[in-house]
């Protein structure tokens, strides 16, 4: 009859990174970044090419390159038309993904349609999006959206199929109304796999705001980064690039700390099933 | 207060009919502890969820209090096996509880109030914050049992509750629920397959068959309200009861009907 215990338990295994002493806590998350950066360094430096210039000449660059105007210019509107384009995959996959999901008519009617839909290469669509929308904002929102809503969508079903029936008892004996239900069953119980396919589909939303940015458009990351190509301002495209990957840690160190609360209950509950 | 009349169900699919029960009729009086029990895959869970109104009948009726049951009733509260699935994981013990209470409507310091007295009722009172996976398996169970209790049901239907706790856990929460029920003046539907449960716990024993399902015998059991572990299963009459069951039991595993209907018995060993 302790409850203490286990709690303890599951804890000191969730981050066990935190038992090490701050030194070893550092080498091992920075350790390997460090080393590459390292190797980087010392073969540029020595390289001598045009295409691959030195990490120190790149490093000079970054500065200037990026903080003297274009965070404005081309950071901003990329990022904000990746967290548009996210945000409409986010909403569109939930909540499609909750009726068909709950619906069994609407699964095998939806079916065959969404496994050609999401067969399809998202960059394919960006000339005849282009068309349609033209070449501004909206155009590559909705790139985005298209592309990443699949496993945004795909996940929700799954997630809630699987929502456990005993659960679905309990909530119907209690007289549960369908807007509770839907809060806090079906959307608490599927949303370990909603956070699984949102995490898919975040990445998958970084790379189209790239490639829609590339194939037209007057500003964003993936424009500047083919202008320095074309004009052959080789520190400054590979800032763009090293620019782009601290961007998707960054992002994905914001998507932990919102998914840690919502799936507390569910890294518990699995520690504890496997005898914690 | 509960009628079940001419109650029959019968599962319908692609591969063929399977009549798991074919005619029920009994009664439930207010206040009264009714057990059900009977051999393994007698129905008992298609019983109770029926009566439930989680599943609906092929033929015959359910009444509670008067009113047919079509749907979940609101006087009544169920309690499954599966305790660990029947908690919402991503509630506290606390939230678990209050959670239909809300549902019902009822103001913030009332549902406290209920929450409160409910989980001191099941010796919970120190444990509100924790959530339902930090606790053992009989806790779980206890905690189901209070979110049962703060709803105030008129009827609590019980399928198999201690059908996966230890013994001593097991006896514990016998206890426990005849001590709720003796204050909380509430019917109880208590189903199990165990024999000595099911005469410890009841004033009446409900013995049905094999499938298809009908009852064998509804066994009176004489005992004063005031029971102890001890002293009441040591009993000659508990014995004399058990023996009772144990043999009726065993009847229906062998196919016995007392309905005489020799072919369906037969039916039921192909089926």
């Amino acid at each position: 009859m302790t409850t203490a215990a286990p709690q303890a338990g599951a804890r000191q295994r969730f981050h066990s990174i935190r038992r090490y002493p701050l030194f070893r806590r550092l080498l091992l998350i920075f350790g390997l970044p460090a080393f590459l950066v390292v190797i980087w360094w010392i073969s540029s430096e020595r390289a001598d090419s045009f295409f691959y210039p030195a990490l120190s000449d790149i490093v000079a660059t970054f500065a200037p390159t990026w903080f003297e105007g274009r965070i404005t210019a081309d950071v901003f509107p990329s990022l904000g038309r990746l967290l548009a384009g996210y945000g409409v995959a986010l909403f569109v996959g939930i909540s499609l993904g909750i009726a068909i999901g709950l619906s069994a008519t609407l699964r095998s009617f939806s079916e065959p349609v969404l496994e050609f839909l999401r067969a399809i290469p998202p960059p394919v669509l960006v000339p005849i999006l282009m068309l349609f929308f033209g070449i501004g904002d909206a155009m590559k929102i909705v790139v985005i959206a298209t592309g990443a809503v699949w496993p945004i969508l795909l996940n929700t079903v799954e997630g809630v199929r699987g929502v456990d029936e005993v659960l679905r008892d309990t909530a119907r004996t209690y007289g549960l109304g369908s807007v509770t239900q839907l809060r806090t069953l079906v959307l608490r119980a599927s949303s370990p796999q909603i956070m699984t396919g949102a995490r898919q589909s975040l990445s998958i939303a970084i790379i189209l705001m790239v490639i829609s940015e590339m194939f037209a458009a007057h500003n964003g990351l993936g424009f500047s980064i083919v202008q320095f190509q074309r004009s052959f301002a080789l520190p400054e495209m590979w800032t763009g690039i090293i620019l782009l990957g601290l961007l998707g840690v960054g992002l994905s160190i914001v998507f932990r700390l919102i998914e840690n609360p919502i799936l507390h209950w569910y890294r518990g509950q699995r520690q504890s099933q496997r005898g914690g | 207060m509960l009628e079940v009349e001419g109650l029959q169900k019968i599962y319908r699919s692609a591969a063929g009919d399977t009549e798991a029960i074919r005619d029920l009729t009994f009664e439930a009086r207010a206040g009264e502890i009714v057990c059900i029990v009977g051999p393994s895959g007698a129905g008992k869970t298609t019983l109770l969820r029926c009566i439930s109104g989680l599943l609906e009948p092929t033929a015959g009726r359910v009444t509670l209090e008067g009113e047919e049951v079509v749907g979940p009733a609101r006087g009544m509260a169920v309690v499954f096996q599966e305790y660990a699935r029947s908690l919402f994981p991503w509630l506290t013990v606390s939230q678990n509880v209050e959670l239909p209470l809300k549902e019902k409507g009822l103001d913030r310091k009332t549902r406290r109030q209920l929450v409160e007295q409910s989980l001191e009722a099941v010796g919970l009172a120190d444990v509100p914050n924790s959530y339902p996976w930090q606790l053992s398996g009989g806790m779980q169970q206890r905690v189901a049992i209070a979110r049962a209790v703060a709803y105030e049901p008129h009827i609590l239907l019980m399928d198999e509750p201690f059908a996966a706790v230890d013994a001593q856990t097991r006896a514990d929460l016998e206890d426990l629920v005849r001590d709720l029920w003796e204050r909380l003046g509430i019917t109880l539907l208590f189903v199990t397959h165990d024999i000595d449960e099911s005469i410890y716990l009841g004033q009446r024993v409900l013995v049905l068959s094999g499938r298809p399902t009908v009852i064998l015998e509804d066994v009176k059991v004489d005992f004063p309200d005031q029971r102890d572990q001890l002293t009441t299963r040591n009993d000659p009459e508990f014995g004399r009861l058990r023996a009772h069951v144990y043999d009726l039991v065993q009847e229906a595993k062998r196919g016995f009907r007392p309905d005489a209907e020799a072919e369906s018995g037969a039916s039921v060993s192909t089926s």
